[in-house]
């Protein structure tokens, strides 16, 4: 059962460098900010597995839920901060 | 038994996160793209937390429920939360003007339709 929780892991971390193009290279700063977040959400799944993996399911599961609270508040603010600045003119790829 | 399932529901989930990633690769325009961004947070969470907490359920203890319940309301925190922000990504984007993509390659904004 090792190996299966292993090789989910690693297979979530690749998917996860498919969100990171997004992150990298995406248009205006919403699209970088989708890829953040879609990235945040698979790493709350990798970290339960890598507390599987090592047997402390116990103290890994506090720090998943820590960390899918640290991404929604950042996903939040930093949406309602690119939309104070309206920066976002800027990058767009349209017109 | 439980081996078997606990893996089909982890080879679910991860189905569901690859076309999460695919989608947001793929989709040509930032509204779109908020479509898989979504999906892939609530039903791929769902299938690999109920898988994960299904395994650390095998050994039967008070400590091991706990663990579970914790995965499980990590389930339901995300639940809440990943609309949320889904919304306030779009709520950026609408105010700050962005326009939807269309066929022609570009649409006035409050037009979608032509």
């Amino acid at each position: 059962m090792d190996t299966v929780f292993l090789y989910s892991a690693l297979f979530l971390a690749v998917i996860m460098l498919l969100s990171l193009y997004r992150a990298v290279f995406g248009p205006t700063v919403l699209d970088r900010l989708i890829g953040v977040n879609a990235i945040g959400s698979k790493t709350t799944a990798l970290l339960i597995l890598i507390g599987l993996i090592y047997r402390r399911v116990d103290m890994f599961v506090d720090i998943a839920l820590a960390y899918a609270m640290l991404n929604f508040i950042a996903v939040l603010a930093a949406s309602r901060f690119f939309q104070k600045r309206k920066g976002l003119y800027d990058e767009q790829e349209t017109k | 038994m439980i081996n078997f399932i606990v893996t089909a529901l982890l080879i679910c989930g991860l189905i569901f996160f690859f076309g999460g990633a695919v989608g947001i690769i793929r989709m040509p325009d930032f509204y779109s793209r908020l479509h898989p961004a979504g999906k892939l947070d609530t039903m791929g969470l769902l299938m690999t937390m109920i898988a994960m907490a299904l395994y650390s359920l095998h050994e039967f203890s008070v400590d091991a429920i706990l663990t579970s319940m914790k995965i499980i309301l990590i389930v339901v925190f995300v639940f809440i939360t990943s609309p949320t922000a889904t919304h306030a990504i779009v709520d950026a984007g609408v105010r700050a003007g962005l326009e939807p993509w269309t066929k022609e390659g570009k649409g006035a904004y409050y037009d979608m339709g032509t």
